[in-house]
């Protein structure tokens, strides 16, 4: 099978499953801007998605996106690091016209997963996970919350000013490996030429910077909001 | 103006492709900035067959730039710090005098080591060898005349027939790949109508040869293209990706 | 003397490559099969005849130095390729191409051998054409073509200024095809040290892996040189730095004439020579000439001035500039052919007018960019213009560029009759390593004409005629007592090498060899300087065998060595150069001797006394070696004194 062999057919699951993340950030962050402006519609679209059976195996198909996306990252790094050589260079310097995030893609990552996992355990693990394993109600802060009030869930966590700080931190990685990875995906499938390629990588730089302000906007408007 | 320069030069050393290398400095005084880094090169080595020690030993041949055997990783960079040119055509104006200059071969698993300086670039031959070509024979073709081509088109594939095949850009390349050769040949060839005909086999085959050789797989780093004596264009790269998944897609 | 038989058919100039072809011998494809052939070299011709070879069905060997068939120095050759297309409707036609390449080859070439150039010409564009070469071309998508020196009409067809690239390119591509389907065996970094004869007939190489120092045998039915020329000789040219004469040089040992060695070419249009370090020198593509004038000041102080460094050349005015070529040759202007145009170069130089450190001429765009705009000349010679900043420094836009003439061809070279045989059979020369077509100068874009139509069109023909014969013959065991006494004889003088550990690089004495070659067997000759240089060449070649030196050890990748046994053969080349041009008393061509020249400084040509081809034949070591002569009838046109004046 040319997609699991070639190497062109592996970049171009990285890239697809990259497409699809990035549209799921999309329908995160409009959520999340629904919340500043409504809690109550953000509960109502929590509680819509915590109980629903299709939400549920959404979640799964993002889940698979996720692992797809991780596993060939790390297929990928391996099999380039194999195809560098064992001996590395002295003098190493980055050449102009090369993004520093296009060479630390896996790197950038790796700290997006690894706040992936913070998020999950204070809000996934704590909302939908707590629902299917049968409970209503979680302990959060010494209150105890419903698992579908999703606003009650932001505005706790986002009270906490170190907890705001590594969130914007994990902007901070997401924009520069949504500004490489976004145009890179486009090229990966073959829909650029001289001409496109500026364009993608411009519109790949406003839209990296769009959604990573709006999820700040978001963290930042709780915070506010809860002194 | 250029003026005679000082420089210390940090070279790579390395008997045999399996044996350890290591960096061996050397002084040289009044280079001319108007000798070509491989003249310079030259001196270095008329010096050292003086002294009766080994000269350094590197690729070179037609030293204008265009037969793509001249290779070295010059202070971070494959063909040196100028843009645009290869080894042979840079010069030592682009170096101070003092100057601390540092000297490996292409480093990629696709390019071993030979000597020195030298590596193994034959990786290149066998991809072209697997479908860089249109399958004519020779005689019993058109006339020259007989399919007009967009000139458009000629032109285009012309920037990407530039390509002289030296290996920088997987020498640059943090993942090894050799996307930026392939594409190269695969856009030539696909923008002419007589190569046309062939360019969903081209492009399969020699991708295919290219992954079976252990090249890596391309992130679109763009240092390929930053690197590159003759400018190509990774826009190529993204007509490679097209051609193949078109190609894989209609299977 | 050795009764010379070139093999030249019967019949009209016109019909004699179609009578050939129809009267030949040829070999079945069953039989091609058991038939090996080995290529030496993958340049323009190299390549061509080695995929052309094994698409007819033989089994091919091809042999090269670089480390891929790729880097043959055909590659560097820019400005085009001449075919008789007469696509510009300007009055082109084979004929006429034949007549120009006679002219422009000063008349000392063969008349049926070039008219065949000139016939399968149009077929080499076809060709490029089918394989992928990107030629430029126009709007409305047919192939554009532009005028090059020596011709009035526009048959030069270019791909920018990379044409010899983009053709070897397609020629490599065909061969890289072959090689993947197990037709050619490739052989890189490897070369030839010697031929093996077995019994008269050439049956194969002695060649150095040049990785593990290992001499290799290898059999074969006939061998093929495609090896290039050897302007080397003078170490400053614009050849390859690994371009040699080894090769065609042992073959010349073993018995094949050498024809013409004096016969090479200045170009007028190079990067001028820079410093006592300098390696190579750098071609600007003869196609500047299209656009670009020529001149240098006309009043000696301002020469001078520009010399010191005090006046630049955009300070001096238009009517103190003195655009000799358009002033002494207004038809032609500064399309005159190389010779010509060199010739001249060195006429105002020598005279006290030229530029740079005096040894160097304009070549100035300003008007042109003027006419055309700076846009079109970007895309007309865009890359030749950034070259010459990346090595000069200065932009050639805004000031002009500075040139002067450089060793660039060899016309002379291996003797070969008709059907490209050498006087050995079975051995055979194609593309720069023969002599057949260019007489005594070459014009512009007839090189890679004369590549590609040997390989592709010529000698898969002729090569049959000598091996429909041959079918019955047995591939030979390379343990053949004549492949061991080659072997034998190639280790013994790499040892005599190694032994002699004197106190000289290899580059030293090939630099001494270059100041005497450039010196007197150079632009200008004369009979005393000539006697003079082969005085010192023996001189030379005895300092060199007693105090070369070089490191390392043989058997063993070992870059001096190799360079001292090509370096040997130049030695030996450069005297035989000397010789021929010594006994050579007349001026034609590239051949200039001061003794010979019209009342206005033209070269003058005898065609009562040379009207032929000196064909040099080994004696032995220390043995003066032999001229047979070829004598030249031209029975279809008449020769006339060159003149590109009106």
């Amino acid at each position: 099978m040319w997609l699991l062999n070639s190497s062109v057919g592996k970049k171009l699951i990285m890239s697809i499953s990259g497409v699809f993340l990035i549209l799921f950030l999309l329908f995160h962050l409009s959520m999340n801007i629904a919340a500043v402006f409504s809690e109550e519609a953000y509960n109502l679209i929590c509680s819509f998605l915590g109980s629903n059976w299709y939400a549920v195996a959404g979640t799964l198909v993002l889940a698979a996106g996720f692992v797809i996306h991780i596993l060939y990252s790390i297929l990928l790094t391996l099999q380039n690091r194999k195809a560098r050589g064992n001996s590395r260079y002295a003098v190493n310097v980055r050449p102009k016209n090369v993004e520093w995030s296009s060479q630390n893609m896996f790197v950038l990552g790796l700290i997006v997963v690894c706040f992936l996992v913070l998020h999950f355990s204070q809000f996934w693990y704590k909302m939908m996970f707590a629902e299917l394993i049968g409970h209503h109600t979680v302990v959060l802060g010494g209150a105890t919350v419903s698992t579908q009030a999703g606003a009650e869930f932001i505005k706790y966590y986002f009270s906490q000013p170190l907890i705001v700080a590594l969130y914007l931190v994990w902007y901070v990685a997401l924009w520069f490996h949504l500004t490489h990875g976004f145009w890179s995906a486009i090229q990966t499938i073959g829909w650029s030429n001289a001409l496109w390629l500026k364009r993608w990588q411009v519109i790949s730089n406003i839209f990296a910077t769009l959604v990573c302000l709006g999820f700040a906007f978001v963290t930042i408007a709780f915070f506010l909001k809860s002194l | 103006m250029d003026k005679n320069i000082n420089i210390t030069l940090k070279v790579w050393r390395q008997k045999g492709p399996k044996e350890k290398g290591a960096f061996e400095t050397y002084q040289l005084k009044d280079v001319s900035q108007g000798s070509s880094f491989l003249e310079m090169l030259d001196i270095l080595n008329e010096t050292l067959v003086n002294e009766g020690k080994e000269p350094v030993v590197f690729d070179h041949d037609c030293r204008e730039g265009i037969c793509g055997m001249c290779s070295l990783y010059i202070d971070g960079h494959p063909h040196g710090p100028d843009t645009s040119v290869t080894t042979c055509q840079l010069h030592m104006r682009k170096f101070n005098d003092g100057a601390t200059i540092t000297i490996e071969p292409w480093r990629s698993a696709g390019f071993p080591v030979i000597r020195d300086l030298m590596v193994d670039r034959y990786a290149y031959d066998k991809i072209i060898q697997a479908g860089g070509f249109v399958s004519v024979n020779t005689g019993g073709v058109p006339d020259a005349n007989a399919i007009p081509v967009p000139k458009k088109d000629a032109d285009l594939a012309m920037d990407a027939a530039a390509c002289i095949g030296c290996g920088a850009c997987a020498a640059a390349c943090k993942n090894g790949s050799a996307m930026l050769f392939v594409s190269a040949k695969v856009s030539q060839l696909a923008l002419l109508p007589q190569g046309r005909i062939e360019a969903a086999r081209r492009a399969k085959a020699m991708i295919a040869k290219m992954d079976e050789l252990g090249f890596g797989n391309c992130t679109n780093t763009r240092a390929c293209e930053a690197e590159c004596p003759k400018d190509i264009s990774i826009s190529n790269i993204a007509r490679l990706n097209r051609e193949f998944i078109k190609a894989k897609l209609k299977d | 003397m050795t009764q010379i038989n070139s093999k030249i058919p019967q019949g009209p100039l016109a019909e004699k490559w179609t009578n050939y072809k129809a009267h030949q011998k040829l070999v079945n494809p069953a039989n091609k099969r058991r038939l090996d052939i080995i290529v030496v070299g993958t340049g323009l011709a190299g390549a061509s005849a080695a995929a052309s070879l094994a698409e007819m069905g033989f089994n091919v060997l091809n042999f090269c130095i670089q480390d891929s068939p790729r880097r043959a120095h055909s590659i560097a050759a820019q400005g085009g390729i001449n075919a008789a297309k007469n696509y510009q409707n300007d009055g082109d036609s084979v004929y006429r191409l034949f007549y120009d390449t006679i002219k422009g080859g000063d008349y000392r070439a063969r008349e049926a051998n070039v008219y065949r150039l000139a016939e399968v010409s149009n077929s080499i564009i076809d060709q490029c054409v089918a394989q992928g070469v990107p030629f430029a071309r126009e709007y409305g998508g047919l192939l554009d073509n532009r005028s090059f020196g020596g011709a009035q009409v526009s048959r030069t067809f270019y791909a920018r200024g990379q044409t010899g690239q983009q053709l070897l390119l397609g020629a490599y591509s065909a061969l890289s095809r072959q090689i993947g389907l197990n037709k050619v065996k490739m052989y890189t970094r490897h070369e030839m040290v010697d031929v093996v004869k077995i019994d008269g007939r050439a049956r194969g190489i002695i060649a150095q892996n040049l990785i593990t120092g290992k001499l290799e045998r290898f059999s074969a039915h006939a061998v093929v040189l495609a090896t290039g020329g050897y302007v080397n000789t003078f170490f400053l040219s614009t050849n390859a730095m690994a371009s040699n004469v080894s090769a065609s040089w042992q073959c010349y040992k073993k018995g094949a004439y050498f024809a013409n060695p004096c016969m090479v070419q200045i170009h007028p249009t190079c990067i001028p020579v820079h410093g006592e370090f300098q390696s190579k020198l750098t071609l600007m593509s003869e196609s500047l000439r299209n656009d670009g004038r020529i001149w240098v000041p006309k009043k000696k102080e301002d020469a001078e001035a520009i010399r010191a460094g005090k006046l630049k050349p955009t300070q001096i005015k238009e009517e103190d500039r003195d655009y000799y070529l358009e002033r002494r040759y207004p038809a032609f202007g500064n399309l005159v052919p190389r010779d010509v145009a060199s010739r001249a170069a060195k006429e105002r130089c020598d005279a006290g007018f030229g530029v740079g450190a005096g040894q160097a001429v304009y070549l100035d765009f300003a008007e042109a960019i003027n006419r055309l705009g700076k846009n079109v000349v970007e895309a007309r010679y865009g890359n030749l213009f950034q070259m010459y900043e990346k090595i000069v420094d200065d932009n050639p836009y805004e000031t002009p560029m500075m040139i002067y003439p450089a060793l660039h061809y060899s016309m002379g070279g291996l003797w070969v009759d008709y059907e490209l045989m050498t006087s050995v059979p079975g051995l055979f020369a194609i593309g720069e390593a023969n002599f057949s077509d260019h007489g005594a100068n070459r014009l512009g874009a007839s090189a890679l004409m004369q590549g590609l139509a040997d390989g592709y069109f010529v000698l898969p023909y002729t090569i049959q005629n000598y091996l429909a014969d041959q079918i019955q013959v047995p591939r030979f065991s390379t343990d053949l007592p004549e492949f061991g006494e080659a072997e034998k004889q190639v280790k013994e003088r790499i040892d005599r090498l190694m032994s002699v550990r004197g106190k000289r690089s290899v580059d030293s004495i090939h630099k001494e060899l270059g100041h005497i070659m450039w010196d007197h067997v150079g632009m200008a000759r004369n009979a005393e300087g000539l006697k003079e240089a082969i005085e010192m060449l023996k001189k030379l070649k005895k300092e060199f065998w007693s105090n070369v030196r070089i490191p390392g050890k043989a058997g063993d990748l070992n870059v001096e060595l190799g360079k001292a046994l090509r370096l040997a053969d130049f030695l030996e080349i450069g005297e035989l150069m000397a010789h021929d041009a010594y006994d050579r008393a007349e001026s034609c061509g590239g051949h200039f001797r001061e003794e010979y020249q019209t009342p206005d400084g033209e070269a003058l040509r005898r065609d009562d006394q040379y009207s032929y081809v000196s064909c040099w034949e080994y004696q032995g070591e220390d043995k003066e070696p032999v001229m047979n002569k070829e004598p030249l009838d031209y029975e279809f046109i008449v020769r006339q004194q060159r003149n590109y004046k009106n």
